[in-house]
């Protein structure tokens, strides 16, 4: 469902069919694994079986002697001497001195099939010295944990903090004392979220090419090929522009494609083999293993709050592992927990800890769930310990335009309190609750981005437009661009292919993150449309004799204004373009630069559950997600964020987690076990579209692609205790997990009933 | 790895029998071929017995019984209308395996042979009584289904040992049988504890009951004290609660990721109950 009813426009707000869609449906489309090259080569990663080990040899000479074997590397074929974050890429594309986590890359071969490249990876003998390792965040932070990396701290951690303390953050505004003195209620609890995987279906996959000479190319399922490129350059010392990156159609990503991870060995493979192309495709477990799932997180909260509702302050402290190398979202987890909340006194306090784990990547809104879910179910918590509304709890406090936000910047326009209106006059608020059903509300909230952005646009002789984009379609961007450009030029829809390029095609982009395709690459497809409606208008003027300032762009052609309105007929884009080779040449219109008048994403979920009391399973009954999209340029693509982000979180909430034994191998790198919501899970989730237009986008885009992700680890956990009265503050909500918190409060056998 | 594709089963008999290394036989596949491409299991000897005249057929025996292929797939034992109104509860079991794509692959006999303690048809089998036939060097033999699996992954089949055929005795009248599993989501999921009740009534009191667990021990059990508690009684809720705490009793689970012994043990009382009502529903004939 959408409020979209505004007929504003010819194009933005309707529902074509993806340019992308035929191709994907009949099988054409091609994805990371289905690159090939003549003459190429397979790779293979030899992992660490070990959590934390020290590498005592290597020994690949059986592997080597294996007829077919064109290559095997290992560290030593890699620059050493970097810094920071490149050290950081290099480590984790390949393990040094020491195996960091269980999966961890220690030795790659390449051979001249899938099989040999396998049975040569299975030759490669490494001997480790196994070293105490560390896996939950609450055991990384103690003193005597064992140290991962000594050294890694950054100068933000105070003096004599623990070994796997690696950044620290504190900040917030007004008085947090005082304000929980002046509250009714005051209530603090501690809240653990577990690692969860993108769980994208498409395994990560390249096909690289690497001369002597230091030229290469790289075929990538990714979302950011400049990205690929720099990280890849970097890790292996050659120069990013003789470095050419293509991105193939991507199979899911969301967030956790926008870094390195085997590419730079199908590189170093190729290098070592003679230039020959070397392609890599993981498998399932590998990608679970070895590529970024996304924190774990232990989290304190403290809220004060009035009878009425009022909240007078919040505390926040939380500790996050990110794997063996810094970069926990500790920081966007604090700056959106409180995001909705006007609060004169806020502190917030974070910890980026180490623990022997894959490095984490972005994943979806990163950091910003697990703060909602911390701070959204103690919200509810206090709610109900009131006796009072959750929605009118959020309405009460909901920040809006001009307030200061709880990480210190003031806010633009925003939709919190739309989205809390819409959901209060949803029907799914008044449907009836049976025995053991619950209902549950939580808001969240994602900055969204700009970022590094190139793009241009050319009229093609036939008056169709082509726009390249360096944003890799992973939510419809090619769509929502399309229909932009289009809507701008006065053109069908069906006449403007979007490509996304390669690296040689266009300045560098950041990658499709931070949901900032449609936002970003839309304006910059915009302002590059302007220019070439701009020269168009300058071509009919200089046919015409008269000022170009004296015409105008209307319905896909130029046209005389004021003293020369109807002097002259109009001159469509198709006669502009057909003589464009005699008046000038090529017509384009090109952007690249830091697109400003981002609009932040609120959004309040409804959520209904009924549990099973005597199993202690969840299902999803009811979902609904209301959110603020500033415009929905595709609505449809829309709602299909809205419902990927809110399964999600379903997911995280219920079921998806990183099982490790006590040896610290991963114990379920695999999807029977590693359980994402299949579809005969979930009901229809209905959603509804806000538009409270960004006046910082021409069309008044907000990104939507990340904030549905945040609120449905509160909303059923928030369910979850109305329907049972138990209330669980850790992730999953399994049925053994809620099972047992059901029995040990009912000893005598379960007895439930809805809360209301 | 060698291919072979027998057209009978002492043919196959002889291939296995002179095997050296790693054998497996080859049904739908749903099993070993995922292992292959994992690398788990890397045979030297896969013998297909879909070859094998008749493995495809569900045949009434004499006495009303059945006899079901070894390469019968869960597709069509779920489409054999006469089967499903004799035995609901086996081919709910079958039918629980996988998605559409590995029904129209998956077999009993492989989900049996696959030896895993969680695999979902073969408490039903247990619960109805059924037999397998084994063939070898020295002719066939009848074994009761719960008498193949011996540990996680293992059968008590020789080397030189196949199954040839899977035998379902004779329904009969007022009866009823009812699998139910527990998953944690509703499907694509590995049975945390999973439950067959067979029984037949005489009025509304029962007469005969079989109850076998799965997922709850190194191996599927057939666990007579819970079917003593369902014998003589209607199905009130004293016999209920005694079903359900013999279940529990009987189950000797482990901790781990997919559940926790407390939990398995539990729910093990709860899906006994659950699947003993849909039982008796189906022998009373008030439901299917
Ligand atoms: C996506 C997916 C989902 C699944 N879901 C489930 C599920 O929900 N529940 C469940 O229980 N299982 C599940 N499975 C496992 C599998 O599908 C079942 O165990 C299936 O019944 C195996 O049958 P098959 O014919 O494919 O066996 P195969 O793979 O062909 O063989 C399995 C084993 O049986 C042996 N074998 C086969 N035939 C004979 C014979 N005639 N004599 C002696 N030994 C023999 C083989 O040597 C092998 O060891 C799933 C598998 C997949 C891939």
């Amino acid at each position: 469902m959408t409020k979209n009813g505004s007929s504003e426009f010819r194009l933005v707000g309707t529902r074509p069919n993806r340019p992308d869609g035929l191709d994907k449906v009949t099988g054409r489309a091609r994805y990371g694994a289905d690159a090939s090259m003549p003459g190429m080569l397979h790779g293979a990663v030899v992992r660490s079986p070990h959590a934390h080990a020290r590498i005592v040899k290597i020994d690949t000479s059986k592997a080597e002697a294996l007829p077919g074997v064109k290559g095997v590397v290992t560290r030593a074929d890699f620059p050493t001497g970097l810094t920071g974050e490149d050290w950081d890429l290099q480590e984790n594309t390949m393990a040094g001195e020491k195996a960091l986590y269980d999966g961890h890359a220690v030795a790659a071969v390449a051979a001249t099939s899938p099989l040999l490249a396998q049975e040569a990876a299975r030759l490669i003998e490494v001997e480790y010295e196994v070293l105490p390792h560390v896996i939950d965040v609450d055991d990384a932070i103690k003193p005597d944990a064992p140290a991962i990396r000594p050294g890694a701290a950054d100068h933000s951690v105070p003096e004599g903090s623990p070994p796997n303390v690696v950044r620290y953050l504190e900040f917030g505004h007004g008085d947090i004392e005082a304000g929980f003195a002046e509250a009714d209620l005051v209530m603090e609890n501690t809240y653990k979220t577990e690692a969860t995987h993108q769980g994208y279906i498409e395994p990560h996959a390249c096909v690289g090419q690497l001369g002597a000479d230091g030229k290469g190319e790289m075929w990538v399922c990714t979302q950011g090929q400049w990205y690929i490129r720099r990280m890849c350059a970097a890790v292996l010392g050659i120069e990013a522009a003789q470095l050419r990156v293509t991105p193939s159609e991507i199979g899911g990503g969301f967030g956790g494609k926008t870094t390195i991870f085997m590419e730079p060995l199908s590189l170093a493979l190729s290098r070592k083999a003679g230039g020959k192309p070397v392609k890599i495709v993981m498998s399932r477990s590998e990608v679970l293993r070895a590529t970024g799932p996304t924190a774990s997180a232990s989290m304190d909260v403290k809220i004060g709050m009035k009878k009425d509702g009022t909240i007078t302050a919040g505390y926040a402290n939380f500790r996050m592992q990110g794997g063996a190398f810094p970069g926990a979202p500790v920081d966007m987890a604090l700056y959106c927990a409180f995001a909705g909340y006007k609060l004169a006194n806020v502190k917030h306090v974070g910890y980026d800890v180490l623990a022997n784990r894959p490095k984490c990547a972005a994943y979806r809104a990163p950091g910003s769930p697990m703060g909602a879910f911390a701070v959204e179910s103690l919200v509810d918590e206090m709610a109900r310990k009131l006796g009072l509304d959750p929605l009118d709890v959020r309405l009460k406090n909901a920040v809006r335009e001009g307030d200061k936000a709880s990480y210190g910047p003031t806010f633009g326009s925003i939709g919190l309190v739309e989205t809390l209106e819409a959901a209060k006059a949803h029907p799914n608020l008044k449907a009836p609750l049976g025995p053991n059903q619950g209902r549950g509300v939580a808001c969240g909230y994602w900055f969204n981005h700009g970022g590094e952005t190139s793009v241009s646009m050319a009229i093609g002789e036939d008056g169709t437009a082509t726009v390249s984009v360096g944003t890799p379609d992973i939510g419809g961007g090619r769509a929502s661009i399309a229909l932009m450009v289009a809507e701008t030029l006065g053109i069908d829809y069906d006449d403007v292919r979007v490509n996304v390029v390669e690296t040689g095609a266009l300045g560098v982009n950041e990658p499709t993150h931070g949901s900032r395709a449609t936002f970003a690459s839309g304006k910059a497809a915009v302002e590059s449309t302007n220019q070439a409606i701009k020269e168009m208008c300058r071509r009919a003027a200089a046919e015409w004799g008269i000022d170009p300032e004296a015409v105008e762009w209307v319905n896909g052609a130029a046209q005389p204004t004021s003293s020369n309105a109807g002097k002259f007929a109009p001159m469509t884009i198709k006669e502009i373009a057909a003589k464009m080779g005699s008046t000038g040449g090529p017509i384009s219109g090109h952007y690249e630069g830091l697109p400003s008048g981002v609009g932040a994403s609120f959004g309040t979920h409804v959520v209904d559950v009924e549990v099973d009391p005597e199993t202690g399973r969840t299902t999803i009954l009811r979902y609904l997600v209301v959110q603020d999209a500033g415009r929905a340029i595709h609505p449809a693509y829309v709602e299909g964020q809205y419902q990927g982000g809110a399964v999600q979180g379903i997911g995280w909430a219920l079921n998806e987690a990183y099982i490790y034994g006590e040896d610290g191998r991963l114990q379920n790198p695999i999807f029977l076990d590693y359980r994402v919501p299949v579809a005969s899970d979930l009901p229809m989730i209905d959603t509804v579209i806000v538009e409270v237009p960004n006046p910082g986008h021409p069309y008044g885009v907000r990104g939507v692609g990340e904030t549905g992700i945040t609120p449905p680890l509160p909303a059923i956990a928030n369910a979850i205790e109305h329907a049972t009265g138990q209330r669980i503050r850790h992730l999953p909500i399994s049925p053994p997990k809620l099972l047992k918190a059901i029995k040990s409060a009912a000893p005598s056998g379960p007895t439930l009933q809805a809360a209301e | 790895m060698r291919y072979h594709s027998p057209t009978s089963f002492d043919e196959a008999v002889g291939i296995a029998a002179k095997a050296q290394g790693v054998t497996r036989f080859l049904a739908g596949g749903t099993d070993v071929l995922v292992q292959m491409r994992a690398g788990a299991v890397l045979p030297d000897d896969l013998i297909d017995v879909k070859k094998i005249p008749g493995v495809r057929d569900i045949t009434r025996t004499p006495d009303g019984g059945w006899k079901i292929g070894v390469a019968v797939s869960g597709a069509e034992l779920g489409a054999h209308e006469e089967l499903c109104r004799d035995w609901p509860g086996v081919v709910e079991g079958m039918e629980l395996v996988g998605s559409t794509q590995v029904q129209g692959r998956a077999t009993l006999t492989g989900n049996l042979c696959n030896g895993s303690p969680a695999a979902d048809s073969v408490p039903g089998l247990v619960a109805a009584g059924a037999t397998v036939t084994v063939t070898g060097a020295n002719g066939t033999r009848e074994v009761a289904v719960q008498d193949i699996p011996s540990r996680p992954g293992k059968t008590s089949l020789a080397q030189g040992e196949v199954i040839s055929a899977i035998n379902l005795p004779p329904r009969g009248e007022n009866a009823g049988d009812a699998y139910l599993r527990f998953i944690p989501r509703t499907e694509m999921d590995i049975a945390v504890v999973g439950c067959a009740v067979s029984l037949r009534v005489d009025g509304h009191k029962i007469v005969e009951a079989r109850v076998a667990l799965g997922a709850v021990a190194p191996t599927v059990l057939l666990v007579s004290d819970a079917a003593d508690a369902l014998i003589g009684s209607t199905l009130d809720d004293a016999a209920l609660e005694a079903l359900a705490t013999a279940a529990r009793a009987a189950c000797k689970p482990i901790d781990d990721k997919r559940g926790t012994v407390e939990f398995r043990v539990d729910v093990a009382g709860v899906l006994a109950r659950r699947a003993a009502r849909i039982a008796y529903d189906r022998a009373k004939g008030v439901s299917k």
